[in-house]
């Protein structure tokens, strides 16, 4: 199992092996933000989300047309333990509620928000900056369309990071490409904020 | 006149200043918002009445959908 991360940079893999962190939500952001933070060597994954696999989803999620029809939690975990056995996949097939997000998300050093909608993004990132003031939320704000890189960028106000253009909305189509490329900017900045904290990992 | 600083603009302030007065004040009739008052995340329920003080540093941030 050690040689999956012979290439890490030094020091990494010790780090990212203790540290828990959560995922609300398992489409395009969470999805994709789950495969990179395994890949990297996270010890712990908290996932959750209540929705199938559609069709629809396989234009940016990282699913596959065989995994129609499966709860994304299941077929996520799968895909996850494929990449590395040892990773702790805890998975929640429910819908997240504000009351539970305490409860669920509980050990988690870091919360990443990887719902669709505005209005779901707006109670979770209250929610957690109220519970959770100290430990950062990293949320996927403004990913839609194709192309226009320079836009994307972080914003940060308090423990609360924002990832995308801030501004461009799903009415104008989503595309896997540059979904991912925020999933990864959120799971980038997830990987630097534990690596740059100070004394042990809770 | 006293200050607040709404997303690094400076505005007039006056007493009894709810969030829900800077939202106004600014025109931000966009509903999915995160707002902080001087470092403390402001829950939407509680916009109509949170006071805003005097030289408070107010950071509205708009979310968009899409994931």
């Amino acid at each position: 199992m050690k040689n999956i991360f012979e290439r890490n940079v030094s020091g990494m893999t010790e780090r990212l092996s203790r540290s828990v962190i959560g995922i609300a939500g398992c489409g395009g952001i969470g999805s994709s933000a789950a495969v990179s933070l395994v890949r990297a060597g996270v010890g712990k994954l908290i996932i959750a989300d209540h929705d199938r696999v559609e069709p629809s989803n396989l234009n940016r999620q990282y699913f596959f047309f065989g995994d129609i029809g499966e709860k994304k939690t299941a077929a996520l975990r799968e895909r996850l333990l494929q990449i590395n056995p040892d990773c702790v996949i805890e998975a929640y097939d429910k819908k997240l509620e504000r009351e539970d997000l305490a409860s669920i998300f509980e050990n988690a050093d870091i919360l990443i928000e990887a719902f669709d909608k505005a209005e779901s993004k707006q109670w979770l990132i209250e929610e957690w900056a109220s519970v959770f003031p100290e430990r950062p939320v990293i949320s996927g704000n403004g990913l839609a369309g194709y192309g226009d890189f320079a836009s994307l960028r972080i914003r940060k106000t308090g423990n609360i990071y924002f990832c995308g253009d801030g501004k461009s909305s799903d009415a104008s189509g989503l595309c896997s490409a540059r979904v991912a490329v925020v999933a990864n900017m959120q799971a980038n900045l997830a990987i630097e904020l534990i690596m740059n904290k100070t004394g042990d990992v809770k | 006149m006293g200050k607040i600083t709404v997303n690094g603009h400076e505005i007039d302030w006056n007493d009894n200043m709810t969030v829900r007065n800077v939202l106004d004040r600014m025109k931000y009739s966009f509903r999915m918002l995160v707002i902080k008052v001087n470092g403390t995340i402001v829950k939407r329920e509680d916009w109509e009445t949170f006071p805003v003080p005097e030289g408070a540093d107010v950071k509205v941030i708009h979310l968009m959908s899409g994931g």
